[in-house]
């Protein structure tokens, strides 16, 4: 058996050689499919550009990340302290789900500018979502003869809410961040393909327009690195705070 | 602590409209071990929800309380289940009830409850690197800490190995001394050994059986224990043989 890295680093040689081999095989012009070397070239002579950009993303994302965790946090706990804004909420957000967040976007463009802002919001509304569902459900889940015990104690539901019920919740939150972690990018990228000026879904719709497709290959790989590192870091993250016990 | 209260319970129990247990008639005597027994699904357990206030979802027709007015806030309740907080730390589950009530936690008394359950050098552990006779005797320290006069035990030393088990019910009748007691089991040897008072659960209601004589804990091997022993386990088996 390979190790965790070890297989990881395998299966890229293996993407890589097959990207490579298409390339030959079809012999493909670059402004098709570019190989996988000219692509490093490029990633390379096009750096500081493409980090300009990414630092773009990744702030979008970062703070999408942070906002969307919070909403979604209380709105969990929310739901989960009152059963008539269950009864009222729910519904709503079962059938905002219904709405394909991509619709969204130009709406939201118009409202909020081609700034920061409406990225941010994209990525927001895109986790909010499996953050919110994955920790209600944890909250909802609750051993319930811990609750009678408590209640047996005398305390009272907030107090139960916060020594019990979110705790024991916590690796739920943790496992919606994991989720989150992986669509707010997607959330940022949509938003910046509908409107932008700056950022990787931006350059690499520009770089698209002008056949440089070396270079929206080089921006596309630099965000899906981005993602597996976000992914991997909420994720050590995630276990550290919540996770103990 | 408070002086012990008796509880009385007399009425009916349904859920969803099936009955549970249908005219019991129930007086747990002040200050004593009251051991009510009984088979799975007579509704013994529903009988100890009802005086915890755990009633949810159970319709009762009757009435229930103590001997000197409301019970709420004069009961504490042990189960089967440690049900220790995994992510508190051992002292930290015997002050749970400060905690969740959000009043000043006694952290000498916390550490004398646990050295009276001989666990003083557990204090800093997680439930999860206890034995499940350590985890129960976390329980019990946690129950002492909440020092209620009425101690509900809902068949807390079932899950544990026999030698375990005996400890255990030596531990728990030393501790809780003086305090009212019911204990819901289905074990009619340790209702032999536990019972200042001795009911079965059946069908048709509550028998009274005459404990064996002497204080407890009573010696497992005590002939008069093993004798009313085997007197539970046949009034228990004819409760069986008349439902089938």
């Amino acid at each position: 058996m390979m190790r965790g890295w070890q297989s990881a680093v395998a299966s890229a040689v293996l993407g890589l050689a097959l990207w490579q081999g298409v390339v030959w095989a079809y012999d493909l012009p670059r402004f098709i499919l570019p190989g996988p070397v000219l692509v490093a070239e490029t990633m390379w002579k096009s750096r500081a550009l493409i980090a300009e950009h990414t630092l773009i993303t990744a702030t979008e994302v970062l703070i999408g990340l942070v906002l969307g965790a919070v909403l979604g946090g209380l709105s969990a706990i929310g739901l989960a302290a009152s059963p008539m804004a269950r009864s009222l909420v729910k519904p709503l957000l079962v059938f905002s789900q219904a709405i394909p967040v991509f619709a969204l976007a130009p709406i939201l463009t118009l409202w909020l500018g081609y700034g920061l802002g409406s990225k941010i919001a994209m990525a927001v509304i895109i986790i909010y979502f499996p953050v919110t569902s994955s920790f209600f459900d944890a909250l909802m889940r609750t051993n319930p003869d811990w609750l009678g015990l408590a209640r047996v104690m005398g305390a009272r539901p907030a107090r139960i809410m916060w020594h019990i019920r979110i705790p024991a919740a916590l690796p739920g939150f943790a496992s919606g961040l994991r989720l989150a972690a992986v669509y707010a990018p997607i959330g940022a990228i949509i938003g910046e393909w509908v409107g932008a000026s700056k950022g990787l879904g931006y350059l690499m719709l520009l770089a698209n327009g002008r056949a440089k497709i070396d270079l929206m290959f080089a921006a596309l790989i630099v965000l899906a690195i981005f993602t597996i590192l976000l992914h991997v870091a909420v994720g050590k993250l995630a276990e550290k705070l919540f996770e103990r016990a | 602590m408070t002086i012990a209260p008796a509880l009385h319970l007399d009425g009916a129990a349904s859920f969803d409209g099936v009955p549970v247990f249908a005219g019991v008639s129930l007086d747990v005597p002040a200050g004593q071990w009251t051991c009510l027994l009984g088979s799975s699904g007579v509704g013994k357990s529903t009988v100890l929800k009802l005086f915890a206030g755990l009633d949810a979802g159970v319709e009762f027709d009757g009435a229930l309380g103590a001997s000197d007015g409301p019970l709420a806030g004069q009961v504490a309740l042990m189960a089967q289940d440690d049900l220790l907080l995994p992510w508190l730390s051992v002292t930290e589950n015997v002050l749970l009830g400060a905690r969740l009530r959000g009043t000043r936690p006694d952290h000498a008394r916390a550490q004398s409850v646990l050295a009276r359950v001989g666990l003083t050098d557990k204090a800093d552990r997680r439930p999860g690197e206890l034995s499940g006779g350590q985890r129960q005797r976390v329980a019990l320290a946690r129950t002492l800490m909440e020092d209620r006069p009425v101690v509900l035990l809902d068949e807390p030393f079932s899950a544990l190995d026999a030698r375990t088990r005996a400890q255990m019910q030596e531990l728990t009748a030393e501790v809780l001394t003086g305090r009212t007691v019911l204990l819901v089991t289905h074990e009619p040897a340790e209702a032999a050994r536990l019972g200042h008072s001795i009911k079965v659960m059946t069908e048709t209601g509550l028998i009274d059986v005459t404990p064996p004589p002497g204080d407890i804990p009573r010696p497992v091997d005590d002939p008069a224990v093993l004798r009313v022993q085997t007197s539970l386990l046949a009034q228990l088996r004819e409760d069986a043989n008349a439902r089938d």
